[in-house]
């Protein structure tokens, strides 16, 4: 098993600068932005990105967790995950809502997650934004809008990202063969 | 992941099996208050609620579960069907799963029929009451609006009273509270509480008031007069002054308690209306939350096909 890393502290706060910058970029005028943090891992780079947009303005968007467990599609095909819970304190009726995740592969989790979504409303726009996008491991016709960094993997590879808010000492992404 | 395919009763669940349908329920329960109050999980999941006894909490409760996991639904009463013509249960059953269907939800007059079906069909059986053995699904609403009550319920002392004889919630909620480590003390005429009880860890009292001043909380059961074939006590007003709550009662008492009760009330017998309806009373919590709990029990079942 070999471990590269991919994107570390200075570099990833750059990141998400950026990000924010585009976020920011792409408001709609008179239409609300709302952060949704995906489950269980997208929600460390959620809360980042609230932070970081607070620095831009005096209202920082709301942030909300959502958990797709139950509209995931390999329930009964797999072990079941155990479900997060799901916090969201605001109506999503009418608004721009910001997906947010660590790590895109499949797609199938943001299907989900979008499934989910509908659940709670019915939202003006919703944009994507994850932290490493994998391309090539797509199953599904989905695509970010924001991407903080691609990187070509192969389906057996993972990409493993720790949070200081996980317990660990710094902010690395890692790629890891096995 | 649940370790059994089944769930029978209380007695074969350990302690985390108990967690984590727990868990699993309150995900659930915050599901059932967003405004589609449905997800996807066992679209492709066939249910048959087969009762061959009386209920109306129960079956209404597992088929909204049902129905908000997006499972397909089947209905089945014993009264207006082929067991009226002598057909066994074991015929009834397999006739029912030869339709394609993945889970059977039953509930049955005699104790152990769920355990019989279980060693004899391929489906994921629940049950849903078996004569006076167990009601396990109860067991585990009554937890969990306990545990929203009162956290942790190791330490906690549960009060059990009224007709223990014939109940299955009491047996399942003894062995649901045992395993959590709470204490449990049994309280109703001596005629209605069953000999050698104690051998399961619980106290016997005889005495309401002392046993109301005692818990954190009181789970009050009916008295359960279409079992009982003798007379076990003189009469329904001579039980309901012995053994009748009030609110009187309850505001007498130096704390606050829970009360609770699986339903249907007898007002006027175990409990009085201004008591059943009085802040104490979870009863109504109790039925919202059975829906999220009999979902989080379907889905982890339907998780191990």
């Amino acid at each position: 098993m070999t471990r590269k890393l991919i994107l570390s502290s200075p570099l990833l706060e750059i990141t998400i600068s950026r990000l924010c910058q585009e976020l920011i970029e792409n408001q709609i005028t008179g239409i609300e932005t709302v952060i949704l943090g995906l489950q269980p891992r997208g929600i460390y780079f959620a809360e980042r990105i609230q932070a970081e947009l607070q620095k831009h303005s005096e209202t920082a968007p709301l942030l909300g967790k959502l958990d797709a467990t139950f509209y995931r599609d390999d329930f009964r095909r797999r072990d079941p995950l155990a479900p997060n819970s799901t916090e969201i304190p605001f109506l999503v009726e009418n608004k721009r809502v910001i997906l947010v995740d660590d790590v895109l592969a499949t797609g199938r989790m943001v299907r989900a997650a979008m499934d989910a979504l509908n659940a709670f409303g019915r939202p003006a726009k919703v944009e994507l934004c994850v932290l490493i996008d994998r391309i090539y491991n797509r199953d599904l016709p989905i695509h970010p809008d924001y991407v903080g960094k691609s990187v070509n993997t192969l389906s057996t590879e993972k990409v493993l990202v720790e949070w200081t808010e996980q317990g660990h000492e710094t902010d690395k992404i890692w790629l890891i063969t096995q | 992941m649940l370790k059994s395919p089944h769930l029978l009763g209380i007695k074969d669940l350990d302690a985390e099996s108990i967690d984590l349908i727990i868990k699993t329920a309150k995900e659930f329960k915050e599901v059932l208050n967003r405004p589609i109050k449905k997800v996807p999980s066992l679209r492709d999941v066939t249910i048959a609620n087969v009762f061959f006894e009386n209920s109306t909490r129960t079956r209404l409760s597992f088929e909204l579960a049902e129905k908000r996991l997006s499972a397909d639904t089947i209905n089945f009463s014993a009264s207006g069907s082929s067991v009226k013509k002598g057909e066994t249960l074991l015929d009834t059953v397999n006739n029912i799963l030869a339709m394609k269907v993945d889970m059977i939800v039953m509930r049955h007059a005699s104790p152990g029929a769920p355990h019989y079906l279980a060693k004899h069909i391929k489906a994921n059986i629940i049950n849903a009451g078996d004569g006076t053995h167990e009601h396990p699904t109860q067991a585990l609403l009554d937890t969990y609006s306990l545990r929203e009550k009162l956290g942790d319920l190791a330490g906690k002392k549960i009060a059990i009273i009224g007709d223990i004889l014939h109940s299955r919630v009491a047996l399942s909620n003894i062995y649901a509270l045992k395993k959590q480590g709470a204490e449990v003390r049994l309280c109703g005429p001596s005629t209605l509480i069953p000999k050698h009880i104690q051998s399961l860890g619980v106290e016997v009292s005889h005495d309401v008031k002392s046993t109301l001043a005692w818990c954190d909380a009181a789970n009050v059961l009916r008295i359960q007069l279409e079992r009982q074939q003798i007379k076990y006590f003189p009469s329904l007003r001579e039980y309901a002054q012995f053994f009748g709550i009030t609110r009187q009662m309850l505001d007498e008492l130096p704390k606050e308690i829970v009360l609770m009760h699986p339903g249907p009330i007898n007002r006027g017998v175990e409990l009085s209306s201004d008591a059943a309806d009085s802040p104490h009373s979870i009863i109504l919590d109790q039925v919202e939350n059975g829906v999220a709990v009999r979902m989080a029990v379907l889905y982890l079942l339907a998780a191990r096909g």
